[in-house]
């Protein structure tokens, strides 16, 4: 199903004929949306509403030949460009808006360690600055708390991505990518990031430390930690059509280290549907189970219709039941 | 306490023995001649009292007591137990020989157990599998985690979301990682933390809760209040209530509990013509029979109801042939007897009332009936007796009087008439009267007594033969003489008197029988019928005479003439031996013919000869605590009824034992009187009735109600009820917790085995606080599976508790299965159709928590059987309140779960995930259900079906027939 919100606007026809002059006597009705038939209504089509997904693992390709058998060397080595470029193509007209999303794989970002490692009170509110106690490892330097402190933050994804259709700049819209909750209360419009990704080891991204919490979009998607192993962040929107056999562009920062736990990553291009992303386990679920049902409907009617047994019937019960057997 | 002296001359001291054998009626103990007279001049005596150490028998007693150098013999008639209560004696002076907890009523103590209900030692058992379960989950996730920390120790010190190593010292150390011995230890425990919900600490108290309301219904219940004595249910112990679902054997006390302890006079055979008192007694008697003197009106305390008949022939006299054997009857009955009238006073000054006070009931119930017939007894002194006879007052002589013993079994008194004649009265059992009878008299008259005692006691009447004889004057010297010798005689008293007295009891000429209903408690034949319907075995014990104890059996239902009687008497552990063996050996050839009989001929409906036995206390003593109770117990479980006469209170503990040893079934006693505590704390169940016997039995039971046929409802439909009830909620709530738990123990599968729970922390909490706990004690205090009319009609039902059909281990494991089974479903359906997604941990927890909620409360709403608007609003309350509260943790920003709620509230997939898990994993459920339900039905399934379905048949057949047939009545 697909719904259109737009209304259509039918004219009142009916007001022209009688434009007398004495306003008193006008028989025009009074305008209402409902006389009218105006009123708004969403409009339903059954289209099939199919999800196009482009997935791209390139984890592995973008890691040139010669640091093929030592990855990590390559990832962590901050003196070599790390830029790759990969090309896909769209299978299917893809709608605006067209959603980026990075997959992880074999990232626990449920691990308890690192769930525990964040400070909720420091996002909110200058004031909780020095409450880092759940924080550690990176809770503090030498030149006060971080900001934002903990393991979640510091792992902030890093990997940038630009999009380009025969060399023709595709914008990608950061804004809007996190929760409106998240921007509103949860992450303070007065902190800003302090001593961020400045101790011995970088774990991902740094932040802008003029730009404000609320702002950092890309922090409040990573630091929703995610419930599985296996999961997407949204990077950004594509707001235009992406065309079917498009080939499209995507020059990779490849920064992020996932070698070191040999985690994937992938870029996913996808629109929605009505019931969210690409998944058929539920639909799949659902035939299973409705087919489930109906069988089982149609086995009781069966067995009602070939062996029913009166209700109760009271030579069932067991000191009225003959020992000789069932009276049936 | 050693008798030493009392207020009367003769030495007697008058006691009432209820607290003790609970025997209401008066008991005489005597002190010894010697010490009689020191006692009121206040002198000194000293002596020495040797006697037994202190034992439980309270029957005996032997001592010895040096007074004044003489050596003087003590015997159980000389000494006042504690616990005795001084009747018609004003004082009494004795020594205490054992004291406190020495003394035999303490003695007889067995102490009060703690009693626990037997589902909850079978939870017990449950829940170490429980605890097994969880060990074994704990177990799964360190290993794994150590699996986990041992393949990638390599990588942790890097690893973004480990990082093992704390790089902000300049020295690189391990942050917060103890070497991965220590690591595994603390997953063990922080993983016993998160999965403790698996044992359901929160059951006990939903089960105290709900027992406290099935408290409050059973003390509530109008059918189980008494309105004579103004008392209602008394719910003593809390932790019992569903043990009166399972009740296999009741032990009943006899006086006071099935009877009223109230002998009344029905009917008289004289001179071979029944007088039956049946016929309906014309309103001018109900004041009964009273007499005037100086102005002021005597009455018998209690009215009997009269013959009319009879009450004419007492009134014309003498004069003819049958009126004067009537006379002689009554006169018999007013004289031959140990009673002492005390007259009472009441607030009209003119109207006085006789109380007639004495050792046996039976003799009571005759003297008050005597006196309704006008012949009624004023005074008794030990020298003459004065009797009012139809007005005029007449003084005999007691020229001597042989007290009742039970090898006797008879008394008889010797009158001196006023006009000089002497005829000695006797009244005693028929089987030992008949043989003094002399039976070349009235031939035809002795017949028709014979037949007449027959029917009476047919009917559970007590019956007593009452036989005159005149003596003439050289008879009467004989006597006298002989009487005389053996009253002082010193040694073997006894034996000699007994021997006088058979010698003048002989010869006798009989005047008629009598026939005395011991009082049944309203409704007690027909609570028994229905108990035994039920297959709930019940044993007498009682402290009666064996006689007794069988004429209740009779008048209760309890003992049929189709039974067949296994009696056994016996007084040395090799009778009692050889007894029970022939016993063992009649009944089962008994039980065993009547298979046979049975096997041949079902189709003609012969059922198998009952047996009964009747055991009596001296035998017990043998049996209990010795390798005879194995065969006591063989023989008392192929006999039906089990009468056990003359047990002291102890020994009625050691039966029950007898039987809570050798059986799992449950035991319930139910008595009245002190002498019944400790059977009443030894039983599984103990009922105590709040009757006229004082506080202590009430005090020690468990539950106390006014009337043993409220033991119907009690056990029918409260007991049904409380256990049907428990019995699911503990499953339920197994179930409950298991589900959340195994939820949880899924994810941390998906999270490196660390313990993290996506469902929120304060969710956790709140699940069985808030969440799931109040529609399980709605369920447990409100549910009824069946209504009370159906289970009182049908009492088979019963048998689902003796079953074991609401909680045994089959429906545990299955139950367990469920759960496992809709964990899976709960955890899995949400996690694939997000795999791979940008879900958050707090939004997937939201959903997992919403999800087990309305699982866990829709299968709570599929097994409720009576739905009333409090089961509903608890069931759909308790889910709002869950979004309420789900919707409220995650408005809190300082939590991670910040708005994931309304977050994910936004998405379909949500509401269908939702939809599919809870669909998915209720269907096995059910169809097990329809399934066995409608092709197995159990027979409360089947009884509550008719109770919805014919119910309406009665009104409206046709309706039945085309009414759709729901094959689950409760949705």
């Amino acid at each position: 199903m697909d719904t259109n919100g737009a209304t259509t606007s039918s004219t009142a026809g009916g007001g022209s004929t009688s434009k007398s002059s004495s306003k008193k006597h006008s028989r025009k009705p009074v305008y209402s949306r409902f006389t009218q038939q105006e009123l708004p209504a969403c409009k339903p089509i059954l289209t099939p509403g199919l999800v196009v997904e482009i997935v791209d693992r390139y984890d592995e390709s973008c890691v040139p030949s010669n640091y093929s058998n030592d990855k990590l060397k390559f990832i962590q080595n901050p003196s070599i460009n790390k830029s790759c470029v990969r090309t896909l193509t769209v299978p299917k007209l893809m709608k605006s808006p067209v959603f980026i999303y990075y997959q992880l794989d074999n990232y626990y970002q449920n691990h308890r360690r690192y769930v525990k490692s964040r400070s909720d009170k420091q996002l909110r509110s200058v004031s909780d600055e020095k409450s880092t106690t759940d924080c550690s490892p990176e809770d503090k330097t030498v030149d006060g708390p971080i900001v934002p402190c903990g393991l979640v933050a510091w792992s902030l994804f890093n990997d940038t991505y630009w999009f380009s259709v025969n060399s023709k700049t595709i914008e990608v819209n950061k804004h809007d990518i996190a929760w409106k909750s998240d921007k509103e209360h949860k992450f303070g419009s007065n902190v800003y990031p302090k001593n961020f990704q400045s101790g011995g080891l970088i774990g991902g991204a740094k932040l802008n430390s003029s730009v404000p919490l609320s702002k950092q979009e890309d922090l409040m998607v990573w630091m929703r930690t995610a419930a599985l192993p296996t999961f997407r962040k949204l990077y950004g929107k594509i707001e235009q059509d992406l065309q079917a056999n498009e080939k499209i562009q995507v020059v990779i920062q490849n920064n992020y280290n996932t070698y070191s736990f040999s985690g994937k990553k992938k870029l996913v291009l996808s629109t929605t549907s009505w019931i969210g992303g690409k998944n058929d386990f539920l639909g799949i679920a659902y035939i299973i189970v409705g087919g489930l049902c109906l069988f089982l409907a149609v086995c009781f009617i069966l067995l009602y219709v070939i062996k029913p047994r009166p209700l109760g019937d009271p030579s069932y019960l067991s000191w009225n039941r003959s020992p000789a057997g069932h009276p049936n | 306490m050693v008798l030493l002296s009392t207020s009367e001359p003769t030495g007697v001291a008058y006691v009432q023995t209820t607290n003790l054998d609970g025997e209401s009626n008066l008991k005489t103990r005597y002190a010894k001649q010697e010490t009689l007279q020191k006692i009121p001049e206040k002198e000194n005596v000293s002596g020495l009292i040797k006697c037994e150490k202190p034992n439980r028998n309270i029957y005996g007693f032997q001592a010895n007591m040096e007074v004044d150098g003489k050596q003087v013999s003590l015997g159980p008639s000389n000494i006042i137990l504690r616990g005795c209560e001084l009747k018609n004696t004003t004082w009494a002076v004795g020594v205490a020989v054992y004291a406190g907890s020495e003394t035999k009523a303490m003695l007889n103590n067995s102490g009060a157990p703690s009693k626990r209900s037997r589902l909850e030692t079978h939870m017990n058992l449950e829940i170490i599998f429980l605890s097994l379960f969880l060990v074994a989950l704990c177990t799964v996730v360190s290993v794994c985690a150590a699996v986990w920390l041992r393949r990638h120790r390599d990588e942790l010190d890097y690893l973004p979301f480990y990082r093992r190593k704390d790089f902000s010292e300049d020295e690189e150390k391990n942050y917060n990682y103890y070497g991965w011995g220590l690591e595994i230890f603390f997953t063990f425990l922080m993983s016993v933390i998160v999965f403790q919900i698996m044992i359901p600490i929160s059951l006990y108290i939903s089960m105290e809760l709900v027992r406290v309301g099935q408290a409050y219904f059973m003390i509530r219940d109008a059918e189980m209040y008494d309105e004579s004595s103004n008392t209602r249910f008394q719910c003593r112990a809390l932790n019992i209530n569903e043990d009166l679902g399972q009740i296999k054997y009741v032990f009943s006390d006899k006086t006071g509990t099935l009877t009223e302890n109230m002998m009344e006079f029905q009917c008289a055979s004289i001179w071979g013509v029944d007088y039956n008192g049946g016929k309906a007694t014309s309103q001018d008697q109900k004041d009964g029979y009273f007499v005037q003197a100086d102005g002021q009106v005597l009455r018998p305390k209690m009215v009997v109801k009269t013959d009319p008949e009879l009450l004419q022939y007492v009134r014309n006299g003498k004069e003819t042939k049958e009126g004067s054997y009537v006379h002689d009857f009554f006169l018999a009955l007013a004289a031959c007897n140990t009673i002492v009238p005390i007259i009472v006073d009441t607030p009209d000054p003119t109207l006085k009332l006789i109380d007639y006070q004495g050792e046996s009931p039976d003799e009571q119930a005759l003297v008050y009936a005597a006196a309704a017939y006008g012949f009624m007894l004023i005074e008794r002194t030990s020298g003459h007796i004065v009797i009012d006879i139809q007005g005029e007052r007449k003084r005999f002589n007691v020229l001597g009087l042989h007290e009742f013993d039970s090898d006797r079994k008879r008394m008889s008194v010797i009158l001196g008439f006023p006009n000089q004649s002497v005829k000695v009265f006797v009244k005693g059992a028929d089987t030992t009267m008949f043989s003094v009878i002399d039976r070349s008299l009235n031939t035809s008259i002795i017949r028709a007594t014979e037949a007449h005692l027959q029917s009476y006691s047919s009917i559970g009447l007590r019956t007593l033969v009452i036989g005159m004889r005149e003596l003439s004057t050289s008879e009467f010297e004989e006597w006298h003489s002989a009487f005389e010798v053996a009253s002082t005689a010193l040694m073997g008293r006894a034996r000699l008197l007994r021997k006088i007295a058979s010698n003048i009891e002989s010869n006798l000429c009989i005047l008629g029988a009598s026939g005395i209903e011991d009082k049944l408690q309203q409704g007690v034949p027909e609570a028994i019928e229905s108990l035994r319907t039920a297959g709930i075995k019940v044993w007498v014990l009682t402290g009666d005479k064996q006689e007794t104890a069988i004429s209740i059996g009779y008048s209760s239902k309890l003992l049929t003439s189709k039974m067949t009687q296994v009696i056994v008497n016996s007084n040395s552990k090799e009778s009692c031996r050889k007894s029970l063996e022939d016993a063992i050996i009649m009944s089962k050839k008994l039980t065993t013919t009547s298979g046979t009989t049975n096997e041949t001929g079902r189709t003609l409906g012969t059922g198998s000869t009952p047996v009964a036995l009747i055991i009596d206390g001296t035998s017990l003593v043998y049996i209990l605590d010795s390798e005879l109770e194995e065969r006591l117990f063989e023989l008392a479980c192929n006999c039906s009824v089990v009468l056990c006469c003359r047990v002291a209170p102890l020994q009625k503990a050691g039966i029950i034992s007898l039987v809570k040893k050798r059986t799992s079934d449950m035991t319930l006693a139910i008595g009245d009187g002190a002498n019944d505590v400790s059977m009443i704390q030894m039983a599984d169940v103990g009922v105590g009735i709040s009757g006229q016997e004082g506080r202590q039995a009430v005090m020690a039971s468990d539950f106390a109600m006014g009337q043993f046929r409220f033991l119907v409802p009690l056990l029918f439909v409260h007991g049904h009820w409380n256990y049907q009830r428990m019995g699911y909620m503990i499953l339920y709530n197994f179930y409950r917790n298991a589900v959340f738990v195994l939820v949880l123990f899924w994810y941390v599968l998906f999270t490196c085995f660390t313990l993290t729970t996506a469902i929120n922390e304060w969710s956790s909490v709140l699940y069985s606080v808030i969440y799931t706990s109040v529609p399980t004690i709605v369920v447990g205090i409100l549910d009824k599976d069946l209504s009370r009319l159906t289970l009182l009609k049908h009492p088979q039902l019963y048998g689902a508790g003796h079953r074991d059909e609401c909680y045994n281990k089959t429906l545990f494991w299955i139950t367990m299965l469920d759960t496992l089974y809709q964990s899976v479903v709960v955890f899995f359906i949400p996690l694939l159709a997000y795999w791979g997604s940008t879900i958050d941990a707090a939004s997937i927890g939201d959903l997992w928590t919403l999800a087990v909620v309305i699982l866990v409360n829709l299968h709570l709403a599929m097994d409720v059987i009576h739905w009333n608007w409090i089961t509903h609003a608890a069931i759909w309350g308790s889910i709002i309140a869950t979004f309420i509260c789900v919707i409220v943790i995650d408005a809190i920003p300082s939590l991670v779960g910040y708005w994931a709620i309304f977050e994910i509230a936004k998405t379909r997939l949500f509401w269908f995930c939702l939809l599919a898990i809870i669909v998915t994993a209720l269907i096995p459920r059910f169809v097990v259900k329809v399934l066995y339900q409608f092709y197995a039905p159990c027979d409360v399934q089947i009884a509550r079906e008719a109770e919805k379905f014919w119910a309406q048949s009665q009104s409206a057949a046709v309706e039945v027939e085309m009414s759709p047939i729901l094959d689950h009545p409760r949705r």
